[in-house]
This record gives C-alpha cells, sequence and structure tokens, in this order.
C-alpha cells in the first residue's frame, strides 16, 4: 500500500516546542514571536541540520500580535536560516499548527520544496487589546484635530465606559457561542455525564505526569531560560496535575452552567502560551542527508460543520475522510492523539466514531471506528499538557510521530477539532 | 596611472580619488603631486564652476597619509617639510575660488579629513564605514595638515580638542550633530546630492553655519576666557590619561591654542614644527612600529603562506558557559556573527553563561554601537544546552572548563564523539601544555590551544598554540577566526605558561616578594603604573584571581623549577578566603565591585610591618628585570616565533607600556649588556632567579639585538 494522494512522499524529521504554560504564568511577560524563534531556532539546532536547506516556513497563530502579525516570517529571519527564506503565517483555528503542517507536505509533495520548519504559537499573554469603537474614535478624531482646543474638545467626549478595553473572545463570531457554552450543549446533547468527563480528565492528568517523569514529554520540550538573568529555568509543561484525583476533579464547579452544567475548568483544556516546531523533508532529501524520519505523511482531512449545531464535531467528518484517502480502516490504527479540547468533546466525538446512526449519516457501511484508550492519547493531551491554539498541531504531530517509532506502530491518527465548527485529520505512517 | 580622474559635467568637475593597486585611498608625495596639478587646472579651465571630490573605492574615502613614506622620513627638517606641503596644499583646496564639496563615504581620517575640512561644503553618508577622526595622536603625531586650525574653528574648540586628544573618530550622525560635516544622505545618492549641493554653493556660496551650545558654549569656545579654561581642562586630562609619557596630545593641545589664540598662520607654524620633533621622537617611532606588526600580524596566518587554507565556521561550540566561555560566546556572536551553541553540566551554568554572553551584545546596544534590530538577530546566535545536542555541525569547538588537565581530557573525549572528524578542537587554557590535553585524542592533528585573556569582550590578544600534531589548517582556521573575532592573534610555541603567563610569572611572584619584604601595595603599584602599566601587579593579581594566579605559579614552579617559585604570600592569603575582586576580597578591598583602596589587613595576616621608605626605583628595577630576563629565556626556547610576535603579546596581554615598544623591543633599547649588568647586581642580592639568560650574554658578547638597528 501506499499513499493514494499524488507526488512526493513526506517525511516527519523532528519535531519540538517550548514548554506549554498556562496562560499569564512563566511566559507572562515574553512574546509569541520570541516563543515560536525559541521553538525552531532549538529544532535547527538538535535536528542538526544546515539552516541553509530550509526553503519555507510555515506558522500557524491563531490570536497575532499587533506587532508582528506575520510571525512565520519573524521565524524565518533567524539568523541560522537564509534571509530569502519566505515565510507565512495562518489560521486554521486550533488546527493552525497542524495545517502548517500539511501545508508544507503539499508544497513537499509538489516538488516545490524540499525541507519546510512549520509549526505553530500562541501567546494568550500577549494579545491585542483594542480600544471600544467610541473610543478608538475619539482618538482618531483628537489626532485629527488642527489646534489644542480642538483636540481637547474631541478628547472631552470619553466617558468611563469608553475606556473599557476589549479583548479577544473565546467565542464564536457567527453565534456569539463561547468554546465552553458549545462543549456544555455537546455533553448534553450527546448524555456525556460529568463523570466520564472527569476521567477523562483524570486519565490525561495521570498520562502526561507518567510520560514527564520517564522523560518522553521532556525529550520534546526544549528548556526555556526566563527572567531577566536567564535563571528561571522551565523545563516541563505547568498545567499537569500528577496529584489530582477523581475526587478533586469532582470538587469543581460548572463553568458555563453553574446549575445543569458539567463542564469544569477540570475538564477543559486551560489557557496556554508555547510554541511548536516541526521539520519536514522530502522522502528522498531526508535519505541524502542521512536522516532516518520519525514518520511520513500518509493523508489528511479537513472538514466542517455549522457552528450554530454541535460545535466540535468535525472530527467526526474529517477523520472517516482522511482514513480513506490514507486506504485504511481505524482498527489498523496503532496510536491516536485526539486534540482534547474539552473531554465533553472527545468523548462527543469518540461515541458519534463509534455509532451506527452516525455511520449512515456519514454515507458509510458501518461506524468510523471504536476508540480503544490504550493506544489512545498515551501521553495525555490537551486538557493536562495545555493547548496553545495555534501549536497544539505540531505537538500532537511531534508525539505521535516519535511514540509510533517508539512503538513501532505502522499508521497513527490525529484528530483536531477547531472553532468554526472545523476538524482535521491526519495519517502518519511507517515502513 | 594615475590617481585622480576628472570629469565636467554641467561645468561641476566630479573628481574621483581612486589610488591604483590599493584597498584604499592614501595621500602620498605621488597623489600630492596630481592634486596640485589638477587644482591649477580646476582654477584655469573656464567651463568648471565647482568641483566635487569623491572616493573611487568601495569604502574609503581617504584613510591618512602612506605611512610607509612617512617612516622612511630620518630628520627632523625633513618631517617637516612633508607637514608644510601638506599645509600649503590644503590651503590651496581652502583658497581656491571655485567651492569644493567633499563627497564622504568610508573612513575619511587623519589626512583624508583635513583635507574635506578645507573644503568648502561636507556630505557624508550614514553608513556605518563612514568614520572621520583624526587618529594622529595615536601613532605619537599630531594632525598637521591644518586640522588643528580648521576643526575647531568649525565644531569649536572643546569638541575639536575631543577628537584630536583621543584620536577616536565619529561616524555619519555624529559627525553631523558635531558639525563637522553640512549634510547626511545614504551612500546611493551621495553623488547626486554632492553635484546640487556644488552647484548651489557655486550660485550662493556656503552656507552659514551656526554655532551651537548656547550660552555655554558661546562662554567656552569663544570667548578667550572660557578657551583658557577649557585648555586647563584638557591639559589636566591628557596628564593624567598618559602619565606624562606620551607628548603628542600636549603638542597638538598648543597647536589648537597657538592657531585660536594668535591665528591660523602662527598656529600652522607650531603645527608643522610639533610635527617635525614628533616624527623623528621616539615615542612616535615606537608606536608606528607597533602599527606596522600588528598591520603585519593581521596577514600572518601562523603558518607558510599557501600550506593549507582555513575552514570556514558555521558554528562554532563553547563547552563551559562560565566567564570566560561566556565572554568567547558573546565576542564570538558580536563578532563573528557566527552560529554559537554553548554547553556545560546544568542548564542554571547555561542560562547564566547565556546571560552573560548576551550581555556583551547589550553592551553594545547600550552604546548605540548595535541597533535594536541587530541586538536581536545577534542574540538569536546563542544558544544553549545541558548535552551535546548542536556539536555535531560545529566546525570549532572552544573549551574553557575549569582549569585541569584531566576535566580537560575528558572534556576533549566527550566533544571528539560527538563532532565531525573535520572539526577543530580548541582549549583555552593558560597554562596547561596543550600536547598534555592531545594525548588522548582521537586526531590529535584537530587539537589546539587558544588562550583568550579575561574579560573575553574587551582584551585584544589572542595566543594561538599549535602542538606539534597539530595540522596546519587547524593553525590557519583558529587564527582566522581569532582575528574575526577582533583579536591580534599570536602563534606561540606549546610550552608553559605559553608567552604571555610565562613573562608575567617571574613577575607577579617578584611582585609578591616585595610584598611579603614590607614594600606597601601601594608602593608596588604606583611605581608600575608611573612606569607605564595600566594597572599594578598586586592589583592585577587581584583581578586574575589568586586562586588562578596560585594554580598557574605551581604549574609554572613545576616545569622551570625555583626561578619561578611563588612565594608563600598567595597561599597565605587565600587561606583567609582571599580570592581577589571576584571574591570582594583580596589585596585590595572593594565597595559595591569598586576597588576602595589597599587592604591593610593583610599586612598582619602576613606577619609584616609595611616598610615606610621603600625606594620605587629599586622595586621597578627587580619587577622590570624579572620580566625581561624571562622573556629572553622564553625566546630562547622559541616560544613566540618572533621579537615582532613577543612584544605584541607583552602589549596587548599585559598592557606593556606601549612607549616602550614591548620588553624584547627594550632589552635593545637598554642593550644587552645593560640588562646582563643590572641582572648581576640583582643576582648578587636578591639570588638565582635573577642570573641573567644565557641568550643574553650571548647576545652581549657578539653585540646582538633583537631587532635590526
Amino acid at each position: 500500500m501506499h499513499d493514494s494522494r499524488p507526488g512526493r512522499r513526506v517525511a516527519i524529521v523532528a519535531g519540538l516546542r517550548t514548554p506549554f504554560a498556562k496562560s499569564g504564568t512563566v511566559f507572562r511577560d515574553v512574546s509569541a514571536t520570541a516563543l515560536a524563534r525559541h521553538a525552531a531556532r532549538e529544532l535547527l539546532v538538535r535536528s542538526e541540520i544546515d539552516g541553509r536547506e530550509i526553503d519555507e516556513v510555515i506558522f500557524g497563530q491563531v490570536v497575532s500580535s499587533v506587532r508582528a502579525p506575520n510571525v512565520a516570517r519573524e521565524v524565518s529571519l533567524l539568523p541560522q536560516l537564509l534571509p530569502s527564506v519566505p515565510a507565512y503565517t495562518l489560521n486554521r483555528a486550533c488546527a493552525s499548527a497542524a495545517q502548517a503542517l500539511t501545508n508544507a507536505a503539499d508544497q513537499i509533495a509538489l516538488g516545490h520544496a524540499d525541507t519546510i520548519l512549520a509549526g505553530g504559537v500562541e501567546s494568550l499573554s500577549d494579545i491585542p487589546v483594542l480600544h471600544s469603537r467610541r473610543f478608538s474614535r475619539i482618538l482618531v478624531d483628537a489626532g485629527k484635530a488642527k489646534s489644542v482646543g480642538a483636540r481637547i474638545g474631541a478628547l472631552a467626549r470619553t466617558r468611563p465606559r469608553d475606556l473599557v478595553p476589549v479583548t479577544p473572545a473565546v467565542a464564536e463570531p457567527s453565534t456569539g457561542e463561547t468554546m465552553g457554552q458549545s462543549a456544555e450543549k455537546m455533553a448534553k446533547e450527546n448524555g456525556i455525564t460529568r463523570e466520564a468527563q472527569d476521567r477523562m480528565a483524570l486519565m490525561s492528568h495521570q498520562r502526561a505526569a507518567a510520560a514527564t517523569a520517564d522523560g518522553r514529554l521532556p525529550a520534546e520540550i526544549a528548556p526555556w531560560f526566563g527572567g531577566r538573568d536567564l535563571d528561571q529555568i522551565v523545563t516541563a509543561d505547568n498545567g499537569i496535575r500528577s496529584d489530582t484525583s477523581l475526587e478533586a476533579l469532582a470538587q469543581l464547579r460548572p463553568v458555563f452552567d453553574r446549575r445543569y452544567g458539567s463542564v469544569t475548568a477540570g475538564n477543559s483544556s486551560p489557557l496556554t502560551d508555547g510554541a511548536a516546531a516541526v521539520l519536514l523533508m522530502a522522502e528522498e532529501k531526508a535519505a541524502a542527508l542521512g536522516y532516518e524520519p520519525l514518520a511520513f505523511i500518509r493523508s489528511y482531512a479537513v472538514a466542517a460543520v455549522d457552528p450554530g449545531w454541535q460545535l466540535l464535531m468535525g472530527p467526526v467528518y474529517a477523520v472517516p475522510r482522511a482514513l480513506a484517502r490514507a486506504g485504511i480502516a481505524w482498527r489498523e490504527l496503532g496510536l491516536v492523539e485526539i486534540h482534547e479540547a474539552f473531554a465533553a468533546q472527545v468523548l462527543s466525538n469518540e461515541q458519534a466514531w463509534g455509532s451506527d446512526a452516525w455511520a449512515e449519516r456519514l454515507g458509510l457501511g458501518a461506524p468510523v471506528g471504536q476508540v480503544d484508550w490504550a493506544c489512545t492519547n498515551v501521553m495525555g493531551g490537551s486538557i493536562a499538557i495545555g493547548h496553545p491554539f495555534g501549536a497544539t498541531g505540531a505537538r500532537l504531530v511531534t508525539t505521535l510521530a516519535h511514540e509510533m517509532r517508539r512503538r513501532d506502530v505502522q499508521f497513527g491518527l490525529v484528530s483536531i477539532c477547531a472553532q468554526g465548527g472545523m476538524g482535521y485529520a491526519l495519517v502518519l505512517e511507517r515502513d | 596611472m594615475s590617481a585622480l580622474t576628472t570629469d565636467i559635467q554641467d561645468g561641476i568637475a566630479v573628481v574621483t580619488f581612486d589610488l591604483p593597486g590599493e584597498s584604499v585611498n592614501k595621500l602620498s608625495d605621488a597623489v600630492k603631486v596630481e592634486f596640485e596639478a589638477l587644482l591649477i587646472r580646476l582654477r584655469d579651465d573656464a567651463s568648471v564652476r565647482a568641483a566635487v571630490l569623491i572616493s573611487g573605492k568601495p569604502d574609503s574615502f581617504i584613510a591618512g597619509a602612506d605611512l610607509d613614506e612617512f617612516s622612511a622620513l630620518t630628520t627632523e627638517s625633513a618631517a617637516e617639510r612633508l607637514s608644510f606641503e601638506g599645509q600649503e596644499m590644503v590651503n590651496r583646496v581652502e583658497a581656491l575660488a571655485k567651492p569644493v564639496v567633499a563627497a564622504i563615504h568610508g573612513a575619511c581620517l587623519g589626512g583624508g579629513l583635513e583635507l574635506a575640512l578645507a573644503c568648502h561644503y561636507r556630505i557624508a553618508t550614514d553608513h556605518p564605514r563612514t568614520q572621520l577622526g583624526l587618529p594622529e595622536v595615536q601613532l605619537g603625531l599630531i594632525p598637521a595638515a591644518g586640522g588643528c586650525q580648521r576643526l575647531p574653528r568649525l565644531i569649536g574648540a572643546r569638541a575639536a580638542l575631543d577628537l584630536i586628544l583621543t584620536g577616536k573618530s565619529e561616524r555619519g550622525v555624529r559627525a553631523l550633530r558635531l558639525g563637522l560635516v553640512d549634510e547626511l544622505v545614504p551612500p546611493s545618492i551621495l553623488a547626486a546630492t554632492a553635484l546640487t549641493a556644488a552647484d548651489r554653493v557655486a550660485r550662493e556660496g556656503p552656507p552659514r553655519r551656526a554655532a551651537g551650545g548656547g550660552l555655554r558654549g558661546y562662554l567656552l569656545d569663544r570667548t578667550a576666557a572660557g578657551r583658557r579654561m577649557v585648555y586647563r581642562a584638557a591639559e589636566r586630562q591628557v596628564r593624567a590619561r598618559t602619565g606624562g609619557h606620551y607628548p603628542a596630545p600636549l603638542r597638538a593641545l598648543e597647536a589648537v591654542r597657538v592657531g585660536l589664540e594668535q591665528g591660523i598662520t602662527a598656529g600652522l607654524a607650531e603645527e608643522h614644527r610639533a610635527f617635525g620633533e614628533l616624527a623623528v621622537g621616539d615615542v612616535s617611532r615606537k608606536l608606528v612600529q607597533i602599527f606596522f606588526a600588528t598591520t603585519a600580524l593581521k596577514k600572518d596566518d601562523g603558518i607558510p603562506p599557501g600550506t593549507a587554507a582555513p575552514r570556514q565556521i558555521r558554528r562554532l561550540g563553547v563547552v563551559g558557559a562560565g566567564f570566560m566561555g561566556a565572554g568567547i560566546a558573546g565576542t564570538a556572536a558580536l563578532n563573528v556573527e557566527v552560529d554559537t551553541r554553548l554547553k556545560d553540566a546544568d542548564l542554571a551554568r547555561v542560562g547564566k553563561g547565556l546571560k552573560a554572553a548576551g550581555g556583551v551584545l547589550a553592551e553594545r546596544l547600550k552604546r548605540k554601537r548595535l541597533t535594536r534590530p541587530q541586538y536581536e538577530r545577534l542574540g538569536a546566535l546563542l544558544s544553549g544546552g545541558d548535552d551535546y545536542q548542536g556539536f555535531a555541525r560545529a566546525d570549532l569547538v572552544i573549551e574553557a572548563v575549569f582549569e585541569d588537565l584531566e576535566v580537560k581530557r575528558r572534556v576533549l573525549s566527550e566533544v571528539e564523539a560527538v563532532i565531525r572528524p573535520e572539526a577543530i578542537f580548541a582549549s583555552n587554557t593558560s597554562t596547561i601544555p596543550i600536547r598534555d590535553i592531545a594525548s588522548g585524542a582521537l586526531r590529535p592533528e584537530q587539537v589546539l590551544g587558544m588562550h583568550f585573556f579575561s574579560p573575553v569582550e574587551k582584551m585584544p590578544l589572542l595566543e594561538v598554540i599549535p602542538t606539534d600534531a597539530t595540522a596546519p589548517e587547524a593553525i590557519v582556521t583558529a587564527v582566522r577566526f581569532g582575528r574575526r573575532m577582533g583579536k591580534t592573534v599570536i602563534v606561540v610555541a606549546d610550552h608553559p605558561g605559553f608567552w604571555v603567563n610565562r613573562i608575567l610569572s617571574p613577575y607577579l611572584n617578584e611582585a609578591a616578594t616585595l610584598l611579603a619584604e614590607g614594600v606597601p601595595v601601594e608602593v608596588i603599584d604606583r611605581t608600575m603604573i608611573a612606569w607605564g602599566f595600566p594597572v599594578g601587579p598586586i592589583a592585577l593579581l587581584d583581578e586574575v584571581g589568586l586562586d588562578v594566579a596560585q594554580k598557574a605559579g605551581a604549574v609554572m614552579h613545576a616545569s622551570f623549577g625555583d626561578r619561578l617559585r611563588p612565594p608563600e604570600t598567595l597561599a597565605r592569603l587565600l587561606a583567609d578566603g582571599r580570592l581577589g575582586r571576584k571574591s570582594g576580597r583580596g589585596l585590595y578591598r572593594y565597595r559595591d565591585g569598586h576597588k576602595a583602596g589597599a587592604d591593610d589587613s593583610v599586612y598582619p595576616l602576613l606577619g609584616i610591618r609595611p616598610v615606610e621608605d621603600a625606594d620605587p626605583s629599586l622595586v621597578e628595577r627587580r619587577l622590570v628585570y624579572a620580566m625581561l630576563n624571562e622573556a629572553a629565556m622564553a625566546m630562547e626556547d622559541g616560544v613566540v616565533r618572533s621579537p615582532r610576535d613577543g612584544d605584541i603579546g607583552a602589549l596587548f596581554g599585559i598592557g606593556f607600556p606601549a612607549f616602550r615598544g614591548g620588553p624584547l623591543r627594550l632589552v635593545d633599547d637598554l642593550t644587552a649588556a645593560r640588562v646582563v649588568d643590572v641582572l648581576r647586581d640583582l643576582e648578587d642580592v636578591h639570588g638565582a632567579r635573577f642570573a641573567p639568560a644565557g641568550s643574553l650574554l650571548e647576545m652581549d658578547a657578539h653585540g646582538r639585538r633583537y631587532y635590526p638597528a
């Protein structure tokens, strides 16, 4: 069997990320650009590649910085790379880094590039805070004023409420519904219990803690030297709670529906800062440079649903499409990485993939597949590790590829739900 | 082939200076003759309204006078005549009825700036390569083609003295602010702007140049009483800086003063008189010799030319993120712009090292030598970790770990296991023989020493130490890399202490012995500062660290025997927890990291009573001759390849007084006979450590010298 898509096969050669940190903690004063450059530079150094080999840089970012809206270009201007390397930043919400990887793969498959550095970054500590529209207009008028009097006159229109800043919301522009509200809706409509969600969260923390302790996660993390004197050294994700328990999780109050809800801070992914990067190469290029690829990209697919419906059900459509393009069945998957935006979403996706009713809805003869938790999110997931929107896709692919090599697995799947009702799926293979 | 070509466009003569066969433009006799003829043509050609003087070289307007021509001068009158002719030529430019516009890009130094000052309008580019200055005092001379006259008239006495007395140069932006140039433009429009300016000045005359500085500037620069204050302050500063050893700045000050107070004719006369005296004087001769030696070293790769080509260094690995390692990493990122990976045993040390390495860049940012984007870019070259990831691509690895043979050997074998076979391994050690470190190497041909001096970003010298096994390619690579780091590089033999620490060793021992005899710390240090060293030997011990000095002293003692036996003094001080500046306690006291006087408590600690009336001339004699004798012995051992390398090493590595030319030059000046005599006297009184070197006896017997007379 071979990739059904045209063009050259694309290798995942290496992947690396910064530690993931809850927003407003250790990366409070760090720009998204600095995080992205750190992940990329460390990846270049540790993969021992000649920077001149990099043909393009593609990064994902969801909430872009005002000062550096094309963060990928800031990465491609690292002194280790040639200044002639072009770069762009894309936004496919929570699947942005994964999209960056597959855009890179397409370019390589087409023969437009041999080697691409792709990844993603998010800093929710470094987001644009906007003035209210009224206050913006006052400032513009004052700026245009021809006399001091006119300027004072314009500024005098300011009312206290005009000064309330506007911050980007994690809400659907089309429906006004926040992510958490959508997850809450999914839990209710799909009958996902609070306990099931908390169990899922507990598993995420326990597995991430184990993978941190045994060195599998640290191997994917480039330590960060923080603080004015570079003496605050961050080597691990700071959201992982090795000491949490079902009881502790059960104590937490629902956030989005205080009376009847089940989605809590404990069974959702936290707002997170971090960056991740992946080195992709044409198969023959990797061979020529003497790299033994971690895995190859077999196929991918993107889908979308009406955001007014169950917002995070996109993966239910994307995964069977990717599997069909890969020409394999779910049961052939040796490892699966499902992005955990909310336990309620993961469990809803799992339910749909396994159901006959959904098989019919998807036009399939049989259900997509049964999630086997023994080989799914084996090193924990976004609930524990954190979820920097723009970076998560690259983390999932890196973790999956490394673990596929460790376990000598032939096929692996990444599934990501994304804002706007989108779903993303990627199949990796090893020979 | 002529150096000057003229192209007349629309009544404007564009004169392009492009000295054939040279990378930079220099003023020489031949150029002067051409220039004089050109001036006559410009004057007589009725179709010419104005002229533009521009360079045909990529990054050099006029770098100054031709030093070869100058150093061939033997008499005061010939030197004076050279200056006088230069003044005459420049005067004729100024007196030309048609305006001349200087279009300046690249170095505009010395005579080049003096010529530009005589032009009627100056435009400079905002490029960093554009530097304007009068560096003559750095060669023991003064600007003597009217520079001492026209510069103060253009930018005021204070600003002019600041440039002339230090010899520093300024970039375009600062030159514009000083009023040194009339306009600042990007290089791309320099020529076009100059043409427009020439046309304008021809029609409207030169612009009125407003004197800045407000009331204070008016009083200080434009009243006789104010200027008297300026002269007095400048003289005080010069005396403090030169210790009275360098006559040129005072003569330059005098030329400026005479010119401003008695008129330009008197000023010019003072200029060429002073120039004549200085040019054939001993100090200028020494400084010019040093200049030539440094220039020659810049072309000396330490191997016979053509035997091997240097490897390109695209990544540098540095093992050991301490003070030295960080300094090496930061300086390499700054000056070589090379991808640099720092490795130490744990991340805390790596973080500290990265901070210190980045500090080299931050310092430049603070002094506006780097822009913020340049700073960010260079900072991204520095990375680090607690393992050898990133070393597989390194072309050069420099270890700067703890000064211990076993540690260094272990690092070498760890590094050899991960680097490419063609990569070079350099050990930064001050005393351990490289062959001992390399003895277990898989590829000894790739191993050598690179001895940096601390602090790396400031100290100008690097000793490169090949072993017998080192490949020429490795030597030339290390030499070239060190040079790109901004160092003057000498290749020295693999002997304990190499060159610099070898000759320093008896000097520091003798200082400690003097102290043990009761000579007060201040007397020792003040004596050697008066002799011309930037710091005294006791303060130097504190800087180096008493622990480091003791360790080095032990190695030297083991290698050379009792001649280099360190006195007990250091051990007792160390036992008292005194490590020198880094521990805040040494032979001096330190307050907030600043030296706060000698620490009198060391005398009771050492069980000595300070001698009230120690004779400085005896102190000086013992210290100086200990070093001269050791230098002679190291020469015998072939530690340096030439007296030139030895003297440059002492000048740049220890701060040996430049006006004395270096220890070997000093032996020549004193004569070997005299040195032997003094050493014998010292030997009689103080013992065998002063026994004169065999080579000195031979030189004495045969009347030989280190340098040709």
